[in-house]
């Protein structure tokens, strides 16, 4: 249909730039992903079987499991996933997204982002903070009460807050805002999470809600400077699936890990995975944890870079440079000169200011991946190797060649050339 | 034990609270030190790193807790070193750096007025690289080495086409606009180009111009195989014409290793035809006698001095050559001597020059007398009888300068003026008045002429050496210091009056390159890149690696994916 690969590549970046992703509801992820029944769970990255999960995406799915209440004890949670009792489906398969482990389950409530340019819709769970937390595979009695208050009281006042406002949130205004407060979307979304709190109270507000739960909602959103995360990478999910209609052209419309392999989706390439063994996060540790802690990549966040932030805009974020290295400034200035390397163009609708108000990277090319060897950087948290432990530290990984290569090849395949 | 230190309203990100934690917990002594935000999250994780104290509970969000595992108290070390790191967070220097790109397509985007590009990468990728660059429309400077000759004939063919020069293959060294280029000694910027093979050939002459007080405006490195029959001088003839049109250049110093005889040729017709002094050695030959305007050296030192000499010449008299051009006739030399050896010195360099081996008798002062070139020595008897020496009397030479106006065949008039005492007071102002009418004669029949003088004398002379120079620049008359060059210079000019016309216009992208200084592209060689930017030039670093590492499977899957 298009006469080169790089018109195509040209067809799939404008779907990005002319994307119009809104925040329109939080609702149980039964409601609006037909395939979240009993005994399913949504898991991070490309396929995988609970056997060859890293401790901590194991321990996701016994919380999941306690939340469900499909077990009523640990032991009988793991005796279910070891016996193989719980069907597992990759989010990027239902239009969601997951962060870290990623274990979604039915009745979780997933943030609803609609990309009116394209008509299409993506979800992600919400995030839960930081310490112990379920995506970090933490289980605890804690764990399943936050949780359990996040269905019942803060998805039920943010979704009646969201139908007061005038078709949802356009999360295009919130992030370029917040990228030029220095946020980049994946280690650091302060900015963005104070801008959408700053939108949302009033109508939170105006929803009445009881004013314990006004109280206690009101204490979540502020002492979580993650919360954005999530709708971000729900929003450049609904963007990318976007993307992805253009079934030609070599852009990588999704970059995502399961803790055991790291997996790039292609616009040309249809629906396979290409994989290769994921790499382990290097970066800062909290007292008593070392890189010998560290568990390997894990999470579907890395769709904040296949659209052009996270590590891809590094120099956005020069507080969080210092997860580059010991470096400062011109560290991440070279990181994202060098990320631009593999990309086709720039995204005018998100200017960096420190970046001479040039525009996110757009459009990762396989080609220019293999080409010149530089494979994308992500910014990341890094979970402890065992369930439970939650988040040790933060830092980078680089994803895989090896995707880009199998890539690649598929590509010369289908276009005769071997 | 544990200790606790709680500093009070005083935040840090947690990320400087990280690197300051790691930092502490090297510390001799201490096992372990953990320090963040009294937040509860942290306070969390103090617990489940076994760090967790009592003080910690009033600790607040805005609280920097600093809690201490060691045998002993460690107290006051680690807390002077939390102090020193706390204040230096803002400290960190770094200088704007070199700009990293890793392709053409974003080294250009990087500097979109790249107008060199710097190859250092493995040869056998050097010239498709080089060949990237000339499409980009940058005159390749190649360091690389193991180029074969055929793919240098071909990219200086595809360089001349564009209006581009390709410097090297094998170009170890070059200097633009004063900003050195691969490795070059810091040389003084000056007025003398240099074209050359490229390596120590180049550094030796243009650092003997250094230490001789003299600079270098352009040093081109050609390759050591430029004026090889396959190449065919084409980077030693395109580097020639910019020289010849920079208005920085006022001397062209040319070393070449031993060249193919035709390319000689060519490159000598060019040399001859550029109208500035040139200093040329040819490896392996011996210099000597000067061909018009060309000197010839015996060895690098010897140019280099040369070049220097010819460089310091003051301002000269301008001549507008295509004036007296259109003058017609055939442009003859004519000598009006006073001084018998200078006439004779006169009569032998242009013998010399025309490559004439005829000997000739001075009968009556007439010194030459040679296809219409004259030489006369106005102190010969016949003149004298009777009369005062031409030093005292100008009179003879001011009445034979009107016959010589009248002559359209001569273009050029070369005499001496011998200062000292018992020769004429003042004999600049005779003879400039007798040129003013000489020249009001010519104008008449709309020609013009002319004049070249040496003076002999010193600035102690009864005279005054700067007031008869003087007298004579104002009267248009070209000085020259010495007899010799005199005559030098009315050969070279009359060579430039009567040669056949050489294309001298420079290639655009060369002189747009010297004009602008160099703007490079620095694929290769990272140690490079640093000079030129302190020496003013504008630099990108290409970390240049092969395709898909060098993988040629990928590089051909690659080249097909369009």
């Amino acid at each position: 249909m298009y006469k080169s690969i790089d018109e195509a590549n040209e067809a799939v970046t404008a779907k990005i730039v002319k994307s119009q992703p809104f925040l329109v509801d939080v609702v149980p992820g039964k409601t609006v992903i037909p395939e979240l029944k009993e005994h399913v769970l949504l898991h991070a990255g490309p396929p995988i079987a609970f056997q060859d999960m890293t401790g901590p995406m194991q321990g996701s799915c016994i919380g999941a499991i306690l939340l469900e209440k499909w077990a009523p004890d640990e032991e009988a949670a793991r005796k279910m996933l070891e016996e193989g009792r719980i069907t597992f489906i990759p989010c990027h398969s239902v239009n969601a997204v997951g962060p870290m482990g990623g274990i979604t389950s039915m009745n979780m409530p997933v943030l609803v982002v609609e990309n009116r340019e394209h008509g299409n819709r993506a979800y992600c769970i919400m995030n839960e903070g930081i310490g112990e937390v379920l995506r970090f595979g933490a289980y605890g009695l804690e764990v399943i009460k936050r949780l359990e208050w996040m269905g019942n009281v803060l998805a039920p006042v943010l979704s009646k807050a969201l139908k007061l406002t005038d078709g949802g949130l356009n999360l295009n205004v919130i992030a370029a805002r917040a990228l030029t407060m220095g946020d980049e979307f994946h280690q650091r979304n302060i900015a963005a999470s104070a801008v959408f709190m700053k939108e949302i109270m009033p109508y939170i507000v105006k929803s009445k809600p009881s004013q314990e739960d006004l109280e206690s909602v009101t204490k979540f959103l502020a002492d979580t400077d993650q919360f954005f995360l999530n709708i971000a990478m729900a929003m450049c999910k609904s963007v990318m699936d976007a993307a992805r209609s253009i079934t030609e052209g070599t852009i990588v419309t999704a970059m995502t890990r399961n803790g055991k392999d790291f997996g790039i989706r292609v616009s040309g390439l249809g629906d396979e995975w290409f994989t290769a063994p994921v790499n382990t996060p290097q970066g800062l540790f909290f007292t008593g944890y070392s890189q010998d802690d560290a568990n390997p990549d894990m999470g579907d966040s890395a769709i904040t870079e296949t659209y052009g932030v996270g590590g891809m805009a590094m120099i956005a974020a020069p507080g969080v440079t210092r997860f580059v290295g010991a470096g400062g400034f011109n560290d991440a200035l070279s990181t994202s000169n060098e990320m631009l390397e593999i990309c086709i163009g720039q995204n005018p609708n998100f200017p960096i200011p420190t970046w001479d108000f040039e525009g996110i990277c757009l459009g990762i090319d396989i080609r220019k991946v293999v080409e010149t060897g530089i494979t994308p950087v992500i910014n990341t948290g890094i979970a402890h190797k065992q369930a439970g432990v939650g988040q040790v530290g933060a830092g980078t990984v680089r994803a895989p060649l090896e995707c880009f290569v199998k890539a690649v090849e598929a590509m010369a395949k289908k276009k005769g050339i071997i | 034990m544990l200790q606790t230190v709680i500093m009070e309203n005083s935040y840090q990100d947690s990320i400087n609270l990280m690197l300051l934690s790691n930092k502490l917990s090297d510390m001799q002594s201490v096992s372990k030190v953990s320090v963040m935000m009294g937040t509860p999250a942290n306070k969390t994780i103090f617990k489940g790193t076994g760090l967790y104290t009592p003080e910690l509970e009033k600790a607040g969000p805005n609280d920097i807790c600093i809690v201490i595992n060691s045998d002993t108290d460690m107290l006051e070390p680690v807390m002077a070193e939390v102090k020193e790191f706390l204040s230096n967070l803002a400290t960190r220097k770094s200088g704007a750096a070199i700009r990293v790109t890793r392709s053409w397509t974003s080294s250009i985007k990087a500097l979109p007025d790249a107008n060199l590009a710097l190859i250092s990468i493995p040869g056998s990728y050097a010239a498709e690289e080089a060949r990237k660059a000339l499409d980009r429309g940058l005159n390749p400077f190649i360091f690389s080495d193991n180029v074969a000759i055929e793919d240098e004939a071909a990219l200086k063919r595809y360089a001349a086409e564009k209006g581009l020069i390709v410097m090297g293959p094998d170009c170890g060294t070059g200097i633009i606009n004063g900003v050195p280029l691969a490795f070059a000694n810091v040389v003084r910027k000056g007025n003398i180009g240099i074209i050359a093979a490229s390596g120590t050939g180049l550094q030796e002459v243009s650092t003997v111009v250094h230490r001789m007080g003299g600079g270098v405006s352009q040093a081109i490195g050609t390759g050591g195989r430029d004026l090889s029959a396959e190449v065919g001088g084409i980077t030693a003839i395109t580097g020639l014409k910019a020289l010849a049109a920079d208005d920085d250049t006022k001397v062209i110093l040319f070393v070449s290793k031993p060249p193919a005889k035709e390319v000689r040729d060519r490159v000598v017709d060019i040399l001859k035809a550029i109208p500035k002094p040139v200093v040329a050695i040819f490896m392996g030959e011996k210099g000597g006698v000067p061909m018009q305007n060309i000197t010839f050296a015996s060895t690098l030192e010897q140019a280099g001095m040369l070049a220097v000499k010819a460089a310091e010449k003051e301002a000269d008299v301008s001549v507008d050559l295509d004036k007296v051009k259109a003058s017609g006739g055939n442009h003859r030399i004519f000598g009006l001597y006073a001084g018998g050896t200078l006439a004779a010195e006169a009569a032998f360099i242009l013998t010399e020059g025309f490559g004439s081996t005829e000997s000739h008798e001075h009968i009556d002062g007439v010194y030459l007398e040679l296809d219409g070139h004259r030489v006369i020595d106005f102190g010969d008897d016949k003149y004298t009888q009777g009369r005062p020496h031409p030093m005292m009397d100008s009179r003879y030479r001011v009445e034979a300068l009107q016959e010589i106006a009248a002559d359209k065949n001569v273009s050029i008039i070369v005499f001496d003026l011998v200062l000292g005492y018992g020769g004429s007071m003042d004999m600049a102002s005779e003879l400039a008045k007798g040129i003013e009418h000489a020249r009001a004669v010519a104008a008449k029949d709309g020609r013009e002429q002319i004049y070249i003088s040496s003076i002999c004398g010193t600035d102690e002379d009864p005279q005054g050496y700067e007031d008869q120079k003087t007298k004579l620049l104002n009267a248009g008359v070209i000085i020259e210091d010495t007899n010799a060059r005199a005559v030098n210079r009315a050969l070279t000019l009359f060579y430039q009056l009567t040669a056949k016309p050489q294309d001298l216009s420079p290639a655009e992208g060369v002189a747009a390159l010297f004009r602008n200084g160099p703007k490079v592209i620095n694929a290769g060689l990272a140690g490079f890149a640093e000079p030129i930017k302190a020496y003013g030039g504008a630099v990108v670093q290409f970390n240049w690696a092969p395709v898909a590492g060098g993988d040629a499977r990928l590089a051909e899957i690659l080249s097909k994916l369009v």
